[in-house]
């Protein structure tokens, strides 16, 4: 059974890879994008520490792996979610979401991995390369980047489930994609740890959406600060998951085709 | 040419009639852009222990100007003058007996009438919820604040339709804009006031049309003084320089212009 969904995941990431290959030129514009974002958002980072302002206490170099996360969990973004969740609207609304409730694999596995897009890869690398040189500047050692990599995929797993379930909304509301837009401004919020907001702020990214368990816990952790526990996110991605299985299903009652 | 206005009125109205239609989503288009809100947090909350040029009130006026200047200059006729060069819908267009570009310049201030009301409305209820910021600009500041809102609007909309005209010659035009785009984010004023950039930085980045289009008109309406003279000088060589790419793209890219299944 295994066996069988790994060996359909190689052909589909093959099958996207050798497609994507077809616009080499937008790759590289891609990652010169990327790059002059990456810039842009230091430079905004900067602007706080200059003016000899901080980030609810963080230092420079704590706040610069906060950020490296955030265009990490961008670059996640944009290879998986945006090429596969990002279309369940396109295919609720046109109707093709038919044909892939037919094909004799769970139809969640398909619609959240069939397609694997390259435009992400720059900001993953970039990602990494940040938090790297930002642990570097704080003398960490390899077994404090360790400590981050759960809390990590924690985030990883919270981010696809947020996804999932917004995008699943479309079986009622097939004009969902607007709110799309609107998590997306809520998930640049990432990009600064939660402590610099004003404690309103705080509470709508913790409990109403999670924004602090992308980036702000996995950089605590590598950083060594206190911040919601490791359990705490592991709770939340475990009902997160179930949750959207759930409210998966659910809508698969509802769902009754295009123009039918 | 009171002809040709009255052509352009009517086409003004009737994209306004067309948007009324999408009011609902024309809210939630405009609660999509809530990235200034957020920097008002950030700015506001390291204001408060360290002071700063403007202090939490001065920031959460500033960030809510920004907002209601980007909301008032957007412009997007990129993608819809690409998608009609794509599909061959401009074949169309050419034969009407007006030059293309004021059916896009009229649909952008059709919609923008029909978001104006509830501009004001997200206005009213952040004063309710943060009453401590509450001002209104004075006649003379809004009368100048409106006048840099249409040399912002016509600029930015003239930058992108002589990129628009790349459509002739490649399938992703949006590519360019997107390059451009990203330094308007960072050097326009939307990610912090100008003031608080290193004074190298700002230098250069007065020297591009940038600054003109967000952080001239948002200190306007937060009642700041500002140098309109060198401000509109800027912008009017930017302007002209667009002008002629425009014009130059637009006359050789029509010859290369072969409609689609044509």
């Amino acid at each position: 059974m295994g066996s069988r969904y790994t060996r359909t995941l190689r052909l589909f990431w093959g099958a996207s890879i050798a497609a994507e290959m077809e616009y080499r030129l937008n790759f590289l514009l891609a990652a010169i994008t990327s790059l002059g974002n990456l810039v842009g958002s230091l430079f905004a980072l900067s602007l706080f520490y200059n003016n000899g302002m901080d980030l609810g206490g963080w230092r420079w170099e704590e706040a610069i792996v906060v950020m490296g996360l955030a265009v990490f969990m961008e670059g996640f973004t944009s290879t998986f979610l945006r090429p596969n969740v990002g279309r369940i609207v396109q295919h609720v609304r046109e109707g093709t979401l038919d044909f892939v409730l037919l094909k004799p694999i769970d139809t969640q596995f398909w619609l959240s991995l069939r397609n694997l897009s390259l435009w992400g890869v720059p900001n993953l690398l970039y990602g990494v390369l940040v938090v790297i040189y930002g642990g570097r500047c704080l003398g960490l050692a390899l077994s404090d980047f360790a400590r981050g990599v759960i809390p990590l995929l924690i985030g990883l797993v919270v981010l696809y489930c947020i996804w999932f379930m917004l995008s699943t909304m479309s079986i009622w509301f097939v004009k969902v994609h607007n709110l799309t837009g609107l998590l997306r401004g809520l998930l640049e919020a990432g990009r600064y740890p939660t402590p610099a907001y004003p404690a309103a702020y705080q509470i709508v990214f913790t409990f109403v959406i999670p924004v602090t368990f992308l980036t702000t816990v996995p950089a605590a952790a590598i950083v060594g600060r206190n911040s919601a526990s490791i359990w705490a996110a592991l709770t939340l991605a475990g009902v997160l998951c179930l949750l959207s299985r759930a409210f998966w299903r659910l809508a698969m009652r509802f769902y009754s085709s295009a123009s039918s | 040419m009171n002809k040709r206005w009255r052509k352009f009125v009517t086409l003004v109205a009737a994209s306004h009639a067309e948007m009324s239609e999408y009011r609902v989503e024309l809210v939630l288009w405009i609660l999509s852009s809530i990235m200034p809100f957020v920097l008002m947090g950030l700015w506001m909350k390291a204001s408060h222990n360290a002071g700063g040029s403007l202090g939490p009130v001065g920031f959460a006026r500033y960030f809510l100007a920004v907002f209601v200047i980007r909301q008032l200059t957007l412009v997007w006729v990129i993608y819809e003058f690409e998608e009609d060069v794509v599909k061959g819908r401009l074949s169309a267009r050419l034969l009407h007996p007006i030059d293309p570009g004021w059916r896009y310049l009229a649909s952008h201030l059709g919609e923008r009438i029909a978001r104006f009301p509830f501009l004001i409305g997200v206005c009213a209820a952040f004063f309710v919820l943060y009453p401590a910021a509450f001002w209104l600009p004075g006649p003379a500041d809004a009368g100048r604040a409106f006048a840099a809102l249409v040399a912002a609007f016509a600029l930015r909309f003239l930058m992108q339709y002589a990129f628009a005209m790349v459509a002739f010659w490649s399938e992703r035009a949006n590519a360019i804009e997107d390059l451009w785009f990203f330094m308007y984010l960072f050097l326009s004023g939307f990610i912090a006031p100008l003031d608080l950039f290193p004074d190298s930085v700002r230098r250069v980045a007065e020297l591009t049309p940038f600054p003109y289009l967000v952080y001239m008109p948002a200190r306007i309406l937060i009642g700041q003084q500002v140098d309109l003279t060198k401000g509109f000088l800027v912008m009017a060589v930017w302007g002209t320089g667009f002008w002629f790419l425009y014009r130059r793209l637009w006359k050789t890219g029509l010859k290369r212009y072969s409609a689609m299944g044509a």
